[in-house]
């Protein structure tokens, strides 16, 4: 397959992702740095018959105006950060409740209302279980621009495949961030069809449950698939973990930052590995597992407090590990300080 | 000929579960006589808040979602982007469209969206028991004004008067009472049309009544629509501004 090399940013990779994955509509309102997905799809869509946009009056809007594109069929998504996507937890909740196959990217930033926009990765909790539900929902976590790319289109894949709502995270930074990419031919094949079905039998979907029952029928019924999905849906990348005595737990941009260090450190000899979940939710249990079983330290690197890491520690709950934190709040890593915390500098 | 039930009526859910006497049976028939008459039910999405609206969720023989508490219009103006062929009708309560949705509804009208909103204004939240809504008169007597509502909270908001100022001038704007049926459906037929033909935005605000909140009985309830009908005049507003121009 011929593949396409073009230099890109993070944020305008997740355009032609989207692109790529055939989604015609997208709602958004600014806001760094996502704000240039809506303003590439903007772009885009002026020059496209196909391709429609509204910039709407807040998130809240957007989540909505989404969920009204999906249930008519259309593949849609937004795109937001922060304080945005603390608003589109109400649109998500119904997605989540109803199955509506929601896409939103987030490229997350530091602060409650305006603040930091580089390194954050303060919206692993939101994404995964925020809300008010159970946390039905798929989190991807992109830590390159090739992933950016990749990823959104895994999204809409899967967000359709199984109609769970979506969301592909990335560290702020990484939507800013420019580097040569070389874009697989492959697509994704998106299949969408109408939920609202315009047959001759209506269709009538509700929100509201007159018993405990009713809900409950629902709700058992969504965890069943998403614990029947849970094994196509798992992705995460292994890097040296053969024979590792030390695994580092890492995603989006400080996984990259680790997995430099990581080749570095095996260099000069130390048994280190890298476990990168690319889906934070639901998480690839069964590797990480086998990768910690012989192992004697697992340090979770992480731009967030405790969020990755409780994940893990929830996960591994019936292993024996000993584990060591490295949580930077809104802050970034570089390779050397990864390297220096292992080697206890 | 209106006993008889609309035919776009879902058979199988009724008899429908709003209170006796309530008014959002009266607009829900007179909906489903415009769709009767439009012979439109097939084309329709409804779409329909929280509130006691939400006992309509299988109301029609019409695609119907129910979605979040004044989340109605947003969800129905992306129904409508992906699917222009629709016909897109948002129906919600007072505290729906005015309070928690007030943002998206402007908006949408400010846009022109070509959406149908329909707003039952019952002059307070029904669903949660009768609290005070924006539309609640200055005195009337709610859970959350238990002496009676006081005028530093509000007037009482003139909905489609404020839409109309940002609307477009083919937008088309109206507010009706349950008081006169034929009237009423006229209006939601017109509405409808304007989305149909014009692909514009157009607004029914319904004054109604809600006498299990209001603790009225038949007679105490069409007085208290009367003095509504006074705060809240009845006319099409569109036309005033065409007039205008
Ligand atoms: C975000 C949110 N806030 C509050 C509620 C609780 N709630 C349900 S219905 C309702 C008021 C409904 O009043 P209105 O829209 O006027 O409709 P009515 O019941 O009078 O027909 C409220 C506040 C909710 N469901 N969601
Ligand atoms: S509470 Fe009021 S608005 Fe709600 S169904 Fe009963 S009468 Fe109608």
């Amino acid at each position: 397959m011929t593949e396409k090399k073009l230099l890109l940013t993070g944020n305008e990779a997740a355009v032609l992702g989207a692109i790529a994955a055939g989604a015609k509509i997208m709602f958004g309102y600014p806001i760094t740095p996502a704000t240039e997905i809506l303003q590439g799809w903007i772009g885009k869509a002026d020059k496209s018959d196909e391709l429609q946009y509204l910039q709407t009056e807040d998130e809240i809007a957007a989540g909505f105006g989404v969920l009204g594109a999906v249930l008519a069929g259309e593949i849609a998504f937004t795109a937001s950060a922060g304080p945005g996507h603390v608003l589109l937890q109400d649109p998500l909740s119904m997605a989540e409740n109803l199955r509506l196959p929601f896409v939103g990217i987030m490229m997350q930033r530091g602060g409650p209302s305006t603040g930091t926009v580089n390194f954050s990765q303060q919206e692993v909790n939101l994404a995964a279980f925020g809300g008010n539900g159970d946390g039905i929902r798929l989190v991807y976590s992109a830590s390159s621009v090739l992933e950016m790319y990749t990823l959104t289109q895994e999204a809409f894949q899967m967000a359709w495949r199984y109609r769970f709502p979506t969301i592909l995270l990335g560290d702020g930074y990484l939507g800013k961030m420019k580097t040569v990419v070389e874009l697989p031919a492959d697509r994704a094949d998106v299949k969408a069809e109408p939920i609202l079905k315009e047959v001759s039998e209506s269709t009538n979907i509700r929100n509201c449950y007159s018993s405990e029952a009713d809900l409950a029928e629902v709700l058992q019924k969504n965890l069943a698939d998403w614990n029947h999905a849970r094994k196509s849906l798992v992705l995460s990348e292994s890097y040296e973990l053969d024979g590792a005595e030390t695994v580092i737990v890492a995603h989006g941009l400080v996984a990259s930052a680790a997995k430099d260090a990581v080749s570095i450190l095996r260099k000069s000899g130390v048994k280190i590995g890298l476990f990168r979940p690319i889906t934070l939710h639901p998480f690839d249990t069964e590797v990480l597992k086998k990768a910690v079983a012989k192992a004697k330290k697992v340090m979770i690197f992480e731009s967030s407090l405790n969020q990755l890491a409780r994940i893990v520690k929830y996960e591994l709950a019936d292993q024996k590990v000993n584990y060591e934190e490295v949580s930077k709040p809104a802050e970034g890593f570089t390779a050397a300080e990864i390297i220096k915390a292992v080697k206890g500098k | 000929m209106e006993n008889i039930a609309p035919i776009s009526w879902k058979k199988s859910s009724k008899p429908h579960l709003f209170c006796p006497g309530c008014g959002h049976g009266i607009v829900l028939k007179q909906l489903g006589y415009a769709f009767d008459e439009m012979k439109i039910a097939r084309d329709v999405t409804f779409g329909i808040d929280i509130g006691c609206s939400l006992l309509a969720w299988n109301f029609f023989d019409a695609d119907t979602i129910q979605t979040h508490h004044g989340r109605t219009t947003s969800v129905m103006v992306g129904y409508k982007m992906a699917k222009p062929e629709r016909i897109a009708l948002a129906y919600m309560g007072d505290g729906g469209g005015y309070a928690i949705g007030l943002q998206a509804l402007l908006h949408a009208a400010y846009r022109n969206n070509p959406v149908t909103v329909i707003l039952v204004n019952n002059e307070n939240y029904a669903m949660t028991g009768g609290q005070s809504s924006p539309t609640t008169p200055v005195g009337m007597v709610t859970s959350t004004s238990p002496n009676g509502k006081r005028a530093e909270f509000g007037k009482g908001l003139h909905g489609p008067e404020l839409i109309s100022e940002i609307a477009a001038p083919n937008a088309y704007i109206a507010r009706v009472s349950i008081s006169n049926p034929i009237q009423l459906k006229i209006t939601l037929k017109k509405a409808i049309e304007n989305q149909v033909k014009n692909k514009v935005f157009s607004f029914v605000e319904v004054l109604s009544i809600c006498p299990t909140n209001w603790k009225t009985n038949a007679k105490e309830s069409f007085e208290i629509l009367r003095e509504a009908e006074k705060l809240y005049p009845i006319k099409e507003f569109t036309k005033e501004k065409e007039v205008e121009k």
